[in-house]
């Protein structure tokens, strides 16, 4: 995708790692973007039921079944329209891949460790349990977001609580050699 | 130079496998007044590969047991000892063990601690009064003067750990489906490939899609080039959906070996018949079909089959024959196991349906009666024995039939035996299913669910207040379940009179589901919805349109209990 070739390769500032920059709302979010598989753009998606409004449903990404959760909705921030300008963050998280829509993607940052400092107890946004920190580019504060962590926990809803079984572990991707 | 030997211990491990197996297979197939010598060569080869690779991987316990039953089986295939029926009982025995320590090998349970000392005294003793010194038993690494070319082979393969896994050793090939040359290939990469391939598929019909509006004169080659494109794609799917494809004969290659030890422990005299064995079925569905599959002769083996006096007094052989037949039909391979045994009891069956409260009446059809002993914990056998008759097994193998997708049936006349027939679809990664829709949203419904589907007339419908809505068709009244209620879809159609009902029926129970429209019947690539998501209810898993949009495809099992669990009256 078009972050291919982006400025700040690791050599150039020590240890910085690249950070996907999206907002929400007012707030501008930063993300490892070697969780990021590819950004596209929101196509509805087939309806889930018994899903939270958060979660849209699901689209087919080159032949896996994908989830697409709102975080627009999920967190209170940014009329959830959809228009043809609407992003959807493909993410790779453990072994699963679940698209995040979100009003928009910015660029690219280099932070370092030291560039993130701890983040003061929040009222609002995602949640403190999975902000790693704010970090400052520029002129903007970014906070910094677990976001492995945050697609994983039980609030997303987005994973079974107790391991599965049944006849549905017949599939053939699931099943191993 | 140190080579780190463990990367080969996978390798050791199939390959042990694969002998194992094929000296099972060819144990049992000896025939032991005048044995073949090629097969005793074959099984003498199986042996001595396994305790050659056991001894190089310093697996003591699998080298010492294989090194007695290897000098055994030499001294037997020079015609220095007499093949016995023990003998084989203790090769057998020791086959099964030689699997135990593997397994703890490779850290599945634990090696019972003494066996494979007793093991190599049972052997040991079997070749007296020339009985090898113990301590002959370490000596696996004395070479063998007598071993031909061929062995030498098996041995250096991991003296040098080599590049590639090379040519299936000599022993594997003596499996009938082996014999071409092959290469080892792990499932996982199959599956990458039978995805990118349905992936293909998708792009083939879209771009179908996208060229219906073009004129056919000026876009000739294009269309051409299209039509081609769709033949090739075809072939391509088949070809590498074959790939998982595994013969019959991996699973009846199992059964002479419970044939034969149920019999003795009954005291009957009982054949195997297999046919069919080369008919093959996806890798996933094989693994899943042996457990009902022994369930069900060993129902023929206990039930089925006489004793032999019985036998003499119906005028019947007394050898009691069991046949396995596989066959494909269709999109089904269809498994029949049979027996020439007595045959179901109809009385007994209505009987111990009246007994156990079960709906049983005298004008029921044979298949309904038959049908019966597929309730939960439902046997006739009078007395329970070890092999059956705890009243657990028809309705087990019921349940798993139905979760791979198959149906069962039984066929049975009094006095000349018992069918039971297996139906399964030809693989789980494809399904051949009829579309739906409910407001914007598509789904899918497994045909094999699927009876018929009609837009009910007013007077069809007739609605319970509190207890859901029941439809009428043919004289049934079929609870009714509403998709777009199921799964909260906006902008459906609600009144039935408007919509379509489409009747499914999922273990004997028939239900309607409201739907919008049907669309048209097409094989569907099955996809997991759980590989990112979790579970949800009424949903088996997803399945990708031609126009690359996901459609839900539905449980039907499921959506017929939820129909029934809003009327309990009516179910």
């Amino acid at each position: 995708m078009a972050i291919d070739g982006l400025p700040g390769g690791n050599g150039a500032s020590g240890s910085a790692r690249e950070y996907l920059v999206f907002a929400l709302g007012p707030d501008e979010y930063a993300i490892d973007i070697l969780k990021v598989q590819e950004i596209r753009v929101y196509e509805r998606p087939s309806a889930l039921a018994n899903a939270p409004a958060f979660v849209k449903g699901v689209v087919n990404l080159r032949g896996s079944i994908v989830p697409i959760v709102d975080l627009r909705i999920k967190f209170g921030a940014g009329a959830a329209e959809y228009t043809p300008f609407t992003v959807v963050v493909m993410l790779s998280v453990g072994r699963r891949l679940v698209g995040a829509v979100v009003d928009g993607v910015s660029d690219v940052v280099p932070l370092r460790a030291e560039d993130i400092v701890p983040a003061p107890e929040f009222a609002a946004g995602l949640g403190t349990r999975y902000i790693d920190g704010l970090a400052e580019a520029g002129e903007r504060m970014l906070i910094v977001v677990d976001i492995e962590g945050l697609m994983l926990s039980a609030e997303m809803q987005l994973v079974d609580a107790a391991p599965r079984s049944g006849p549905d572990a017949a599939l053939p991707a699931e099943r191993t050699a | 130079m140190t080579i780190d030997i463990s990367q080969f211990f996978q390798v050791f491990y199939e390959e042990t496998e694969e002998h194992l197996a094929a000296m099972e297979s060819l144990l049992l197939a000896l025939d032991i007044a005048r044995p073949d010598a090629g097969q005793l060569n074959a099984i003498f080869r199986a042996a001595h590969s396994i305790k050659g690779s056991a001894g190089t991987f310093g697996f003591k316990d699998l080298a010492e047991v294989t090194h007695v039953l290897e000098h055994l089986l030499d001294r037997i295939r020079r015609g220095e000892l007499l093949l016995r029926e023990d003998m084989i009982d203790a090769f057998l025995a020791a086959g099964d063990l030689l699997k135990v320590l593997l397994a703890a090998h490779k850290g599945q349970g634990e090696a019972p601690v003494g066996a494979a000392d007793a093991m190599c005294a049972r052997l040991s003793a079997l070749s007296a009064p020339q009985a090898p010194p113990e301590e002959e038993a370490y000596g696996f690494f004395e070479p063998q003067p007598e071993a031909p070319a061929g062995e030498e082979e098996a041995y250096g393969f991991f003296d040098e750990p080599p590049v590639s896994p090379g040519p299936p050793s000599p022993t594997a090939a003596v499996q009938p489906p082996a014999g071409e040359a092959s290469i080892r290939v792990g499932v996982a990469k199959v599956d990458e490939m039978i995805n990118l391939v349905g992936e293909l598929v998708i792009t083939q019909a879209m771009l179908v899609e996208a060229a219906t509006g073009l004129d056919p004169v000026r876009h000739e080659r294009l269309l051409d080039g299209l039509a081609q494109f769709e033949r090739n794609t075809r072939n391509l799917q088949e070809a590498v959906m074959s790939i998982r494809m595994m013969p019959m004969a991996t699973v009846f290659s199992r059964f002479p070996r419970v044939v034969r030890e149920l019999s003795q422990k009954l005291g009957k005299r009982v054949e195997l018949r297999t046919s069919g064995d080369d008919t093959e079925l996806d890798k996933g569905l094989i693994e899943r079909i042996v457990d009902p599959l022994t369930h069900l002769v060993r129902n023929s083996l206990d039930h089925g089959i006489e004793s032999a006096a019985e036998r003499r007094a119906a005028g019947k052989p007394e050898a009691g024959v069991i046949t396995m037949k596989a066959f494909h039909q269709g999109g089904n391979v269809v498994i029949e196991v049979g027996d020439d045994g007595a045959g179901l009891s109809r009385p007994r069956i209505l009987a111990k349906a009246r007994e156990r409260g079960l709906p049983a009446d005298d004008r029921m059809t044979d298949a309904e009666v038959w049908q019966l002993i597929f309730e939960p914990g439902f046997s006739t056998a009078e007395k329970v024995t070890e092999i059956s008759g705890r009243g657990v097994g028809m309705d087990v193998v019921k349940q798993n039939i139905g979760a791979l997708g198959g149906r069962v049936e039984i066929q049975s006349a009094a006095g000349s035996g018992t069918c039971t027939v297996v139906r399964l679809p030809l693989t789980l990664a494809i399904i051949d299913g009829m579309s739906v829709a409910a407001g914007p949203e598509t789904y899918v419904a497994p045909l094999g669910y699927v009876i018929e589907s009609l837009q009910p007339e007013p007077e069809m419908v007739e609605r319970r207040s509190g207890a859901g809505t029941l439809v009428l068709v043919r004289e049934e009244r079929l609870p009714m379940v509403a998709l777009h209620e199921v799964f909260g879809v906006p902008d459906a159609v609600t009144a039935p009179e408007q919509a379509i009902v489409v009747v499914v029926e999922s273990d004997g129970v028939r239900a309607a589901l409201l739907v919008d429209a049907v669309g048209g019947q097409q094989p569907f690539v099955v996809k997991s919805l759980e590989a990112n998501y979790r579970k949800v209810a009424g949903i088996s898993g997803a399945t990708i349109m031609g126009d690359g949009r996901v459609a839900l495809i539905l449980d039907v099992p499921a959506l017929v209990r939820m129909a029934c669990s809003a009327l309990p009256a009516a179910a």
